[in-house]
């Protein structure tokens, strides 16, 4: 533990975003703005005929309308991945700013710019748009037969990617004799984010320049997709990035940016804004993939595995954004929990004409984990074993170390988080008291496992940078190109920055906005990796800035620059602990000395060529109420090897949203849509099942276990994405020892209850 | 910003009426929070309205000369529930419309807008249906009372006249007098949800606490409008209390109710949830009595 790394420091931005002072997109550019609204497509899959805009010009207010007519051809890239060199690993350019050929209900066919909302609505209603309309497919496992309708060139059978995974030689393990099979199917739903604050974005002309101001995760990824969409040197594109709220990897995507930049272009530089409706940050922004996932396992009687099979299909919707990146990662999973000579694994991504597939916290892995864990347990119920002693098993082993990303399991963290995990939610005595019972209403618990990454080395550049400014009075000014998107990174970071340097926490001045002509490069939020990636760079700034401190503090003082640190804001001689003089002092003189005047600043960037596997389990106790066909999770507890924290509070706060978010996943959320049309159903707060403060128990445990992460200069790694990886499955594993049944599909709504139910003849 | 073309403020029940007579395209609004939820989806869009929400002598709850329960068509949620009146005499109503939205919503809508909406799902229609409210409308020619399934003419269509504005709901005496009540709302969600199912379900027990003297039951989501079953009802009428009884109940049930297939739910669910709801609640509204099932 440091002076600041380590404590629960109150968050920086925590009294400006309570009392409502904190400044957003909508707050720093909305009001004067013109309004564009999207003129959205009425079929699933077609091609615009044309477009009449007679009508919706007369509407007063309007400025202009643009079709996809209008837009330049310019095939760009969303996803929010740092750039390739290599072009056999950049992102499938396939997007237009707006388009003809539409392949999903809600597809961006034209816009209306007017002066306020109202007007916009009015002609976005009054838009005639003429279609030829092509059949279209909707579930990912039909998208890939033949026949079905092909939803983009180059790709047969709508496959956007597959991952092949060969292992030992699973068809002669399978030979072997007197093999358990076990063999599961398992569902995921597609869900969105539901960030408490829409995409919105501005963009305006300012000599010459596009400035565009973004609700993003990712203000250089984006700078770099406007200057590609709209055929720009990037370098023309400033992209502002101001507190946002949420992002949970929707806004780790190019969304509407490119089509805001164009926009003011086409209206002589004013000031345009597009602020999605809830319904259409639902739909039209990017969703989780649905995966279905194909398990068989062939298990020797004494429980250890000899061979192994998954196939996995990722529903990617109508457009490649992160594309087969999702389903790959999840695959490439699977060989490393539960270790096996013979494994044969097959990942595919599929286009069908839904909402687009995007990066989702968690990344492909709450996927595969809720496949994975609910086959685990398949396996301990086919013999007989408690689930938790079955994993201690079979899991990663001490030492385990990955050939690809060379991760490696330091300590015997499985079992520690197990045994914490057990302790916390009472699990052997409850594990007893729930095994026989009867009647309508009964009570289960149940548990599962994850591991995570920490950032995207090797497979991605992963690299940080930082600048450190030191004032007159002795604070820093402390920028970094990741950013704050509501997980805490920004405390984190004035944190690290504090111990790095040797100042206070409060005389740490973090610059919570990303501004490409102002910040230092960075590639943004995602991939938990913040806290990690961005200790790097925080801490050789810190280091590179005290020591130009110490210099001139060994001119000041006449002392050995080796002989003196700076601990708490003072300049402090090694040998004896004296204080030679307050940073204040130094920082006043080096700025208005009359015979040696100096800026002392920092700034680096620091290349990182490692990664961290994280790892965590969830316990869940449920009751079930068998005739009303609902599970009411009663307690739930979560425990994470996220190596050392730097902020304990945050820490905590950070699993609660993810078990929060994954016990929607679990339990209630899915998006909807009509098999008839493509239309969606249910893209709204109500009938999007997001669980209430009610659906939640009264307590939702956040236990830890630090083991420090060898690699990582604060002996972190990840928590962003991991706490929403195991609770679904944990969930449903509970229900399997409640009432025996087996729920495959998530979420385990009363209506999958129902049939299931019928189907065991518990109803 | 909402695409509202005018917005006349009405002063008086008879200041309403008139700006009703005025502005026959108009839309009444009274809390807002379906009215303009609406709009924004553009179903509603563009329209003149005329706000009630100043009428204060449409809000409260009060008992008249025969005293009968007088709910103001103003009165919003979080009122009904905290009232020492509803709570004494028809508390089940209050547990009702307290199960509606949020805080925000409950203090902000109103019973009479949620009546005059005319959605089968409203959850104060339920309970309304199985004590008999009658509603009051007031228009040109003074008031008229309808009884509140009368009231319902078809899904989103109420008894309203083009001069008409509903003033109040009414409890009649006799359906409250030692009538016990229980209200499940079925929903997704345990709070901020729509009812997939509701059910409410009243009993007048004997002094013997054991025989059902008088059941009254009624859904909402179990057809187009809120209704009754009397099919149930009569079967229970005058029965004891036992298991037999409560099954008996919850299988006539069937042969009243007309659950449609929708996306939000199946048929086969809705019944089966309406099967177990009218058991659960007969066995509560009983309880509530000081009921002892035999």
């Amino acid at each position: 533990m440091g002076a600041s790394v380590g404590q629960s420091k109150i968050r920086v931005d925590a009294y400006e975003k309570a009392t409502g002072r904190a400044k957003y997109t909508d707050d720093l550019y909305g009001r004067e703005a013109l309004v564009a609204k999207i003129v959205r497509s009425t079929v699933a899959n077609g091609l615009v005929k044309s477009i009449d805009v007679t009508e919706a010009s007369k509407v007063p207010g309007v400025v202009k309308i643009l079709t996809c007519f209008d837009v330049p051809d310019h095939k760009f890239p969303t996803a929010g991945h740092p750039w390739s060199l290599d072009p056999g690993h950049q992102d499938v350019a396939d997007r237009l700013l707006l388009t003809r050929r539409v392949r999903f209900y809600g597809d961006d066919v034209a816009v209306v710019i007017a002066e306020d909302e109202v007007a916009a609505v009015q002609a976005m209603r009054l838009v005639k748009v003429e279609y030829e309309t092509y059949p279209f497919v909707l579930d990912a496992q039909e998208a890939m037969a033949p026949g079905a309708p092909q939803i983009h060139e180059n790709y047969p059978n709508n496959i956007l990617g597959h991952t092949e995974l060969r292992r030992g030689d699973y068809q002669k393990a399978i030979q072997e004799e007197g093999l358990i099979k076990v063999e599961g199917w398992y569902d995921t739903p597609t869900v969105q984010h539901c960030h408490l604050e829409n995409h919105i974005c501005c963009a305006y002309m300012e000599s010459g320049r596009i400035v565009v101001v973004s609700s993003t995760q990712i203000p250089h990824i984006v700078r770099r997709v406007c200057g590609q969409a709209l055929g720009v040197p990037w370098g023309k594109i400033r992209l502002i990035k101001p507190y946002i709220g949420g992002g949970f990897g929707n806004k780790q995507d190019a969304l509407y940016e490119p089509l805001c930049a164009w926009l003011t272009t086409q209206v002589g530089g004013r000031l345009v804004k597009i602020d999605c409706a809830r319904e259409e940050t639902f739909t039209c922004n990017r969703v989780r993939h649905a995966v279905r996932s194909h398990i068989i396992s062939w298990v020797r009687p004494d429980g250890t595995l000899a061979a192994r099979k998954i196939e996995s299909i990722s529903d990617q919707g109508a457009y490649a954004s992160h594309g087969h990146s999702i389903a790959a990662k999840g695959v490439n999973m699977f060989p490393q929990l539960y270790p096996c000579d013979n494994i044969e694994g097959d990942a595919y991504t599929v286009f069908t004409n839904k909402p687009v597939g995007g990066a989702m916290r968690g990344y492909g892995i709450p996927q595969v984990m809720w496949a994975g864990e609910c086959h685990i347990d398949d396996i301990a119920r086919a013999l007989g074993r408690d689930p938790v002693d079955y994993r201690r098993q079979v899991v990663m082993p001490q030492g385990f170390k990955d050939g690809f990303s060379k991760n490696e399991n330091y300590y015997d963290t499985f079992r520690q988080v197990m045994e914490k995990g057990m302790a916390a939610i009472d699990y052997t005595r409850k594990r007893a008291a729930y095994a026989d019972q009867t009647g309508p209403v009964r009570r289960g618990i149940g548990m599962a496992l994850f591991w995570y990454n920490t950032g995207v080395w090797p497979i991605s550049l992963e690299s940080s940078s930082c600048r450190m400014v030191l004032n007159q009075d002795g604070s820093l000014q402390v920028q970094t190109g990741e950013t704050e998107i509501g997980q805490g990174c920004d405390t984190a970071y004035a944190q690290m920055a504090a111990d790095a340097v040797g100042v206070p926490f409060e005389d740490v001045h973090i610059m919570s906005t990303q501004d490409t002509d102002i910040s230092p490069f960075g590639t943004g939020a995602y991939a938990s990796r913040q806290t990690y990636s961005g200790s790097f760079s925080i801490r050789q700034t810190g280091l590179l800035l005290k020591d130009r401190i110490l210099r001139y503090a060994a001119e000041l003082t006449g002392q050995m620059r080796e002989n003196m640190d700076l601990i708490d804001g003072q300049v402090v001689r090694k040998n004896d602990g004296r204080v030679l003089m307050p940073l204040s002092e130094l920082a006043l003189t080096a700025l208005y000395s009359t015979t040696h005047s100096q800026h002392l600043t920092a700034e680096s960037t620091y290349q990182i060529k490692s990664n961290a596997y994280s790892f965590g389990c969830t316990f869940a106790e449920v009751e079930v109420d068998i005739p009303l066909c609902k599970a009411t999770l009663l307690n739930i507890v979560n425990v994470h090897d996220c190596g050392m924290l730097v902020n304990p509070a945050l820490a905590e706060a950070q699993v609660h949203g993810g078990m929060s978010m994954a016990i929607g996943y679990g339990l209630g959320e899915q998006l909807l849509f009509d098999p008839k049309t493509g239309r969606p159903l249910n893209n709204n707060l109500l009938d999007y099942k997001v669980p209430t403060i009610m659906d939640h128990p009264d307590h939702l445990g956040a236990v830890f276990v630090e083991n420090r992460e060898p690699t990582s200069p604060y002996g972190t790694k990840s928590l962003g994405e991991p706490p929403a990886c195991s609770p679904a499955p944990a969930i449903r594993n509970a229900i399997l020892q409640a009432t025996g049944v087996a729920v495959d599909r998530a979420p385990m709504t009363p209506h999958v209850l129902f049939a299931r139910f019928k189907e065991e003849g518990l109803l | 910003m909402y695409d509202l073309k005018a917005l006349y403020e009405a002063e008086s029940v008879q200041d309403a009426v008139r700006l009703r007579v005025e502005h026959p395209e108009a839309q009444i609004i009274a809390g807002g929070t379906d009215v303009l939820v609406q709009m924004r989806e553009g179903k509603r869009a563009g329209r003149e309205l005329i706000s009630i929400f100043g009428i204060d002598s449409m809000r409260g709850v009060s008992l008249d000369q025969e005293e009968n329960i007088r709910i103001g068509s103003l009165t919003s949620f979080s009122h009904i529930t905290k009232d020492p009146i509803i709570q004494k005499y028809i508390n089940v109503l209050g547990e009702a419309v307290d199960m509606i939205g949020g805080p925000q919503i409950r203090n902000a809508g109103t019973i009479g807008g949620n009546t005059c909406n005319g959605v089968t799902s409203a959850d104060s229609a339920s309970t309304l249906f199985a004590w008999e409210a009658i509603v009051e409308l007031t228009g040109e020619k003074g008031v008229r009372l309808v009884p509140i399934d009368q009231f319902y003419l078809a899904a989103g269509k109420v008894d309203l006249a083009p001069d008409e504005i509903q003033t109040a709901i009414l409890i009649p005496k006799k359906s409250y007098t030692n009538c016990y009540g229980h209200y499940i709302k079925y929903a997704m969600r345990s709070a901020m949800d729509i009812a997939t199912l509701g059910c409410s379900v009243n009993v007048v027990l004997g002094a013997d606490k054991r025989t059902l003297e008088r059941v009254r039951i009624a859904y909402g989501v179990a057809g187009p409008v809120p209704m009754r079953a009397p099919t149930a009802e009569a079967a229970t009428t005058g029965k004891v209390l036992c298991e037999e009884t409560v099954k008996a109940f919850g299988a006539a049930v069937l042969s009243d109710i007309r659950p449609r297939d929708s996306w939000r739910a199946s048929k086969a669910f809705r019944e089966h949830i309406a099967v177990e709801l009218a058991e659960r609640c007969l066995i509560e509204a009983a309880k509530n009595g000081g009921g002892v099932m035999a």
